[in-house]
């Protein structure tokens, strides 16, 4: 007898499935769960009016990001709001026996970054947080998705929710990406292509040559950004790369666990035959670094191009033109030499430490152009070490920037950290919504070197022109 | 509304977050659409027209993109709706959604155009959505188009159990499946 071809997402999801609901959805065991500062005080509060306890408070980790300053942790924070938020996080972590890091903890970091950092993102899991870009930790063969704060709810007291199983997407990117171009870019140049609603409804995996060439980190940013084309997460399937990345990791299986877990972590991979409800496929060749002119993620082009008419780039004429509107861009337009006025290097897409390497392989030997404010924030105290260690930080303060303490930032500006209106962000986060960074700001989304060229020149620049 | 990819930052902006209790999000539903930064209104934005009113929202498609964020759903909860409808929701959003109580309604592009139509000609058009029937029409010209929800969801909705009431009664099941689990 045979066993039926199955997909990755398909080996994972079924194995953590505790009962089927008929015309309903799926009973779903979650193996980690994060929580940060803004989505869980009121979902500890719910459980507290309904006389519930957390039922396994090992399986979930807390760290603050969302709302953190990024100079002068060491004082208290000034907004009152945020400290009572950042306050209510270490209260109902103690008081259930959360692992929690909090500001100044030498491991705190933006959820995203420090899960895998510490070895707590493992292949074959699922992990779950009130936050959407959980997507990320699906670079390790996971299947990791964003969710509500009702949901969180729902973890902390029973460890499942209830989950629909979604469909099954397969992006493939086959061939060799060109000088210049990033995990950003590719990831970028798929949402442009998909649109940022064109994977609703599907869990993808990523596969062919330009993902397992990739280094872990940026296989994180890749699956980090699945969300912004609507995808529900994104996976990748664990190989060497991965198992060498974990490996003595501080939460990672030690020994005979290790092992153990190494044998089944290599069975986590498509078989051949397994089918999916859609597939894509792409060409490296054709990936340019890519740069967004408009107010969704989606709405991405190759640098040297020009910003399409809103017949080319299809879908409602008035939502296309509000959103150009919104820009201060017009159809047919270059992107290259708009001005910038901000600078943006960080968040749990870009802010690992390769990120850092690539931002200064450009800054380095040039300066700051004057009119750009730059804000370079490390995605984890550990990645703001390793900035220190190896001399990056040496790099970025000749040419002029300065560089801050971890958090989400400018990534959604609810610290202060914001974009003032009108202005112009070139950005390494992954949003670019209207008054994502600020009221009124202006999101370019790219690549650490797409940003590091617009910082030293001040203007939107192939950063393959400055690449010795 | 008849905007395309209404986004979670345009539902409720990232700095309205900080509360740590589920009240009063309401206020800021739309914010930067809906008040100029000294906040008097905006003339021009649908919620400051009064003479659009009611309990069910017309969304253009991909409504409720962008952010996992729970508080969406409860601004649009907090201001008054119980039904949101649109020709494609995210996924996200639809749980939430659900989950605190609001219906997400999905029509057919052709439908929503008529919805749209028929909100133009007449703002004071009436929509009726019926949960038991699964069925959205609009009540001048009669049209009507019916809508899925999964029966579990369904159920719930009817009868005011959430998700965690059926958790709870099986915890023993999770707990024996917990006990297998390698992490
Ligand atoms: S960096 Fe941005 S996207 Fe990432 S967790 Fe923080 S706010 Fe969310």
């Amino acid at each position: 007898m045979s066993i039926k071809p199955a997909t990755l997402f398909d080996k994972v999801w079924d194995s953590h499935v505790v009962r089927k609901i008929e015309d309903g959805p799926d009973v779903f065991f979650i193996d980690r769960h994060f929580i940060h500062e803004v989505t869980s005080p009121v979902a500890f509060l719910g459980m507290e009016g309904r006389g519930l306890k957390v039922m396994f408070p090992e399986k979930t980790f807390a760290t603050a990001d969302h709302n953190t300053p990024t100079i002068n942790q060491h004082l208290p924070v000034a907004d009152p709001l945020s400290a009572n938020q950042l306050k209510a996080l270490e209260t109902n972590s103690g008081k259930y026996g959360i692992s929690h890091w909090g500001l100044g903890n030498p491991k705190n970091g933006i959820v995203h970054v420090v899960g895998p950092e510490n070895g707590i993102t493992l292949p074959g899991m699922t992990i779950v947080c009130g936050d959407s870009h959980t997507s990320t930790h699906g670079a390790f063969g996971a299947i990791a998705f964003g969710i509500g704060t009702s949901e969180v709810e729902m973890v902390l007291s029973s460890q499942c929710i209830m989950q629909p199983k979604p469909k099954k997407m397969r992006i493939n990117v086959n061939g060799k990406l060109g000088k210049g171009i990033t995990p950003k870019d590719v990831v970028l140049f798929i949402i442009s292509q998909l649109t940022a609603a064109g994977a609703t409804g599907y869990f993808v995996e990523f596969a062919g040559e330009v993902f397992e060439n990739m280094t872990m980190e940026g296989r994180m940013t890749v699956c980090n950004m699945s969300i912004e084309m609507g995808a529900r997460g994104g996976m990748i399937a664990p190989d060497e790369t991965t198992f060498n990345y974990i490996k003595g990791r501080e939460k990672a299986p030690q020994g005979e666990a290790w092992e153990k877990s190494l044998a089944y972590w290599k069975s986590l991979k498509t078989d051949a035959g397994a089918t999916f409800d859609i597939e894509y496929n792409y060409n490296a060749a054709d990936i340019e670094p890519m740069i967004t002119y408009g107010t969704n993620p989606g709405m991405g082009i190759g640098i040297t191009k020009n910003i399409p008419t809103s017949e080319v780039a299809g879908g409602s004429k008035s939502s296309y033109e509000k959103s150009l509107h919104y820009m201060g861009f017009n159809e047919q337009e270059p992107m290259l030499g708009k001005k910038v006025d901000y600078v943006f290097i960080g968040s749990c897409t870009n802010g690992r430490i390769e990120d850092f390497r690539a931002f200064a392989s450009i800054v380095k030997g040039r300066k700051k152009a004057d009119h750009v404010t730059a804000w370079i924030v490390p995605g984890s105290h550990i990645v703001e070490q390793q900035i220190r260690e190896e001399g990056i930080l040496d790099i970025l303060t000749e040419a002029g920037f300065q560089l801050r303490q971890p958090g989400c930032s400018a990534c959604l500006a609810m610290n202060d950290d914001k974009v003032p209106a009108g202005k112009y962000a070139v950005s390494t986060s992954n949003r670019n919504f209207e008054g994502r960074q600020g009221p009124g700001s202006r999101t370019l989304l790219a690549s650490p070197l797409v940003a590091a060229a617009a910082a030293v020149t001040g203007v939107v620049t192939d950063p393959r022109e400055l690449i010795a | 509304m008849p905007i395309e990819n209404v986004d979670t930052d345009q539902i409720i902006p990232a700095r309205f977050l900080k509360a740590t209790e589920r009240k009063g999000f309401g206020d800021n539903l739309f914010r930067d659409w809906r008040y100029e930064s000294d906040n008097t209104p905006k003339k021009d934005f649908v919620l400051n027209n009064p003479i659009y009113s009611g309990k069910i929202l017309v969304g253009g498609k991909n409504f409720g993109s962008g952010s996992s964020r729970e508080h969406a759903a409860w601004a649009i909860y907090d201001y008054g709706f119980r039904c949101v409808v649109s020709s494609f929701f995210a996924d996200i959003f639809k749980n939430n959604s659900l989950n605190v109580g609001i219906l997400p309604v999905t029509v057919s592009p052709a439908f929503l155009d008529k919805i749209f139509t028929a909100i133009e000609a007449d703002p004071k058009a009436e929509l009726v959505v019926d949960l038991s029937a699964q069925s959205i029409t609009i009540a001048a010209t009669g049209e009507s188009e019916s809508f899925d929800i999964n029966s579990y969801k369904k159920h719930n909705l009817m009868n005011g159990y959430d998700d965690i009431d059926y958790l709870q009664a099986m915890k023993e099941e999770i707990k024996q499946f917990a006990d297998k689990s390698i992490y």
